[in-house]
């Protein structure tokens, strides 16, 4: 199809605007982080790198780190358990109720977090906490292992049928057993797949808030709890700025690298 | 010779050795083996434990606290069954008003999603080089690994007053409009925009160009191809699109905290009455779920989801 002169330059200007409108604000996060006034008037005058030390030195922000690494790594580790068992009953079995239990994969992350949250700590109150189980760090764990499922199951199951299930039978016929067949033949097949799987769940744990904020008590602190607690203080607001500096930086530099080198869309001309 | 090495590797091979542990699990092995319907049960057990008992039961259990009551005296929830949360929710102007306003903020952040995605993707299907396109895809995904609240910081601190915006405007004699409900509609349709414009691109890099050449040889104009053609085939991805930009604006009250100024939305409202009205939160709760439901199915019948 041709577009006049007129429509193409329209449309290259649209495409401009996007990517302005995309970078220049994750661009601003990084110069204001070097800002050395604390209004957040523009254009920035005076520069500093004191804000980048007092971030470092930060013992809230460093402790918020280390929960929201612990509890991504919990919450990644029981994605992985249950998304590859949901993955393997679905993909390899056929019963009633199947396309139901996939909803159910599904659910956490299609409704509303605030629906999962708020569902999740009135259960902890009423049911749990009367048994001794009361909000805490495995209450954190709980919300987000539950819509982390999702992420290691659509992998796993997305990779299950490409597989080649006559080895697992050539294996058993040699005199492996089942567990010996899983561990040396299954899951090489599909360990790619579960580690691209736990990497997204890890990230989305990382993110988290909305649910967080529902199953955390009150002085537990995830990294993103701390920047929602600190983004509206003025003496706080400018290490904030520095930590989201930091994780825009070690967030997006390696996806942007593994993109370039696998060339993402290539394969589609 | 390579091929039987992949096969046997030499570990297996010794599962045939004699021990009664080996003899003890390959017996549990030829056990499990013919019966799929134990395999089956061992494989859901779990994951059914926690998303069919724990959070399945969790929102039933929140369907319920909402028709229960909050004792004046003690202020401790008590199970009881009225309807009064939902009556309060239905009469009072500032709850009713609070949903129509969500409801519309995410409308709108849907519309302005789809508004850019579309000739952002015919300007990367239809015009750009494979270079540029390339770093554009690249370019439109990115961001979604920035973090949630650091894009929300980033357009906090774009419409503080005398910040970056307002020195952008100045000199056309505007002024930036600071925070309040445009503010949040901009940063939500920023925060959702990938999942709108994704499926938007690959959808119209999947119509053949012998459509747009039929049109065009049949006398279309681009623009009128652009309409006759292009957008009834586009249909299934901005549905799909609009479902991530809608029902993620919808529960969203993050970003109405930071950059809506005294815009309430629904989430406020869950978030402040959770430690004092639970069963109120509760049946707040259940209107965006309901309209997210509603959502999802008018999406099933109009057959967008098929594709996706």
């Amino acid at each position: 199809m041709q577009f006049s002169a007129g429509s193409r330059s329209a449309l290259r200007a649209v495409a401009g605007l996007v990517m302005a409108a995309v970078y220049l604000p994750l661009l601003l996060v990084i110069l204001n982080s070097f800002n050395a006034t604390t209004s957040g008037s523009f254009p920035i005058t005076d520069f500093t790198t004191r804000w980048w030390t007092a971030a470092w030195n930060n013992e809230g922000a460093r402790e918020a780190i280390a929960t929201s690494v612990r509890v991504a790594a919990a919450a990644t580790l029981i994605s992985l358990v249950l998304g590859t068992l949901v993955a393997f009953a679905l993909s390899r079995y056929s019963f009633f109720g199947k396309s139901t239990v996939n909803l159910l994969v599904v659910l956490p992350i299609a409704l509303p977090g605030i629906v999962t949250g708020v569902a999740l700590s009135n259960t902890f109150k009423t049911v749990l906490d009367p048994l001794g189980i009361g909000l805490g760090m495995f209450s954190i764990i709980v919300g987000h292992a539950t819509f982390c499922i999702v992420m290691v199951f659509n992998n796993v199951q997305a990779r299950l049928p490409r597989m080649n299930r006559n080895l697992e039978e050539a294996a058993m016929d040699m005199g492996a057993t089942s567990w010996q067949t899983f561990w040396q033949v299954t899951f090489p097949g599909f360990r790619s797949a579960l580690v691209a799987g736990g990497l997204l769940a890890f990230a989305l744990s990382f993110d988290e808030i909305v649910v967080t904020t529902f199953t955390a008590p009150p002085g537990t602190e995830t990294l993103p709890i701390w920047i929602f607690n600190n983004m509206a203080r003025p003496n706080q607001a400018p290490v904030v700025n520095v930590i989201a500096a930091v994780l825009i930086l070690v967030s997006m530099i390696p996806v942007y690298l593994s993109q370039r080198l696998t060339g993402d869309d290539r394969r589609g001309d | 010779m390579n091929r039987q090495a992949v096969i046997t590797p030499p570990s297996v091979r010794s599962a045939a050795s004699d021990g009664p542990a080996a003899r003890r699990s390959g017996a549990l092995s030829r056990w499990l083996y013919s019966r799929p319907r134990v395999r089956l049960g061992a494989l859901l057990v779990l994951p059914l434990a926690w998303l069919g008992v724990l959070y399945i039961g969790s929102l039933l259990l929140l369907f319920a606290t909402a028709f229960w009551r909050v004792d004046t005296f003690t202020s401790k929830v008590q199970p009881a069954f009225t309807l009064d949360n939902f009556v309060r929710l239905a009469t009072e102007p500032a709850y009713q008003a609070t949903a129509l306003r969500t409801i519309g903020i995410s409308l709108a952040v849907t519309l302005l999603c789809a508004a850019v995605a579309l000739p952002l993707g015919l300007y990367m299907a239809k015009v750009a080089s494979r270079r540029v396109r390339t770093l554009l895809a690249i370019g439109i995904a990115l961001p979604l690994w920035a973090g949630y609240l650091v894009k929300v910081y980033s357009w906090r601190i774009s419409f503080t007053t005398g910040g970056p915006l307002d020195w952008l405007l100045r000199p056309f004699g505007l002024d930036a409009p600071g925070y309040g409900t445009g503010a949040l509609v901009v940063t939500l349709a920023y925060l959702w925009f990938p999942f709108m414009a994704v499926p938007v691109y690959s959808a119209l890099r999947q119509i053949p160009e012998n459509l747009f050449e039929a049109s065009s040889d049949l006398g279309g104009r681009s623009w009128a191809t652009v309409r006759h053609v292009a957008l009834p085939l586009l249909k299934p991805a901005l549905i799909a699109g609009s479902i991530f930009t809608f029902s993620l604006s919808l529960g969203d009250y993050i970003a109405a905290q930071f950059v809506g100024g005294k815009t309430q939305v629904i989430g406020t409202v869950i978030a402040s009455n959770i430690n004092l009205n639970p069963p109120l939160a509760a049946a707040f709760s259940m209107v965006p779920l309901a309209v997210v439901v509603l959502y999802l199915l008018a999406a099933r019948r109009s057959g967008a989801l098929k594709h996706f």
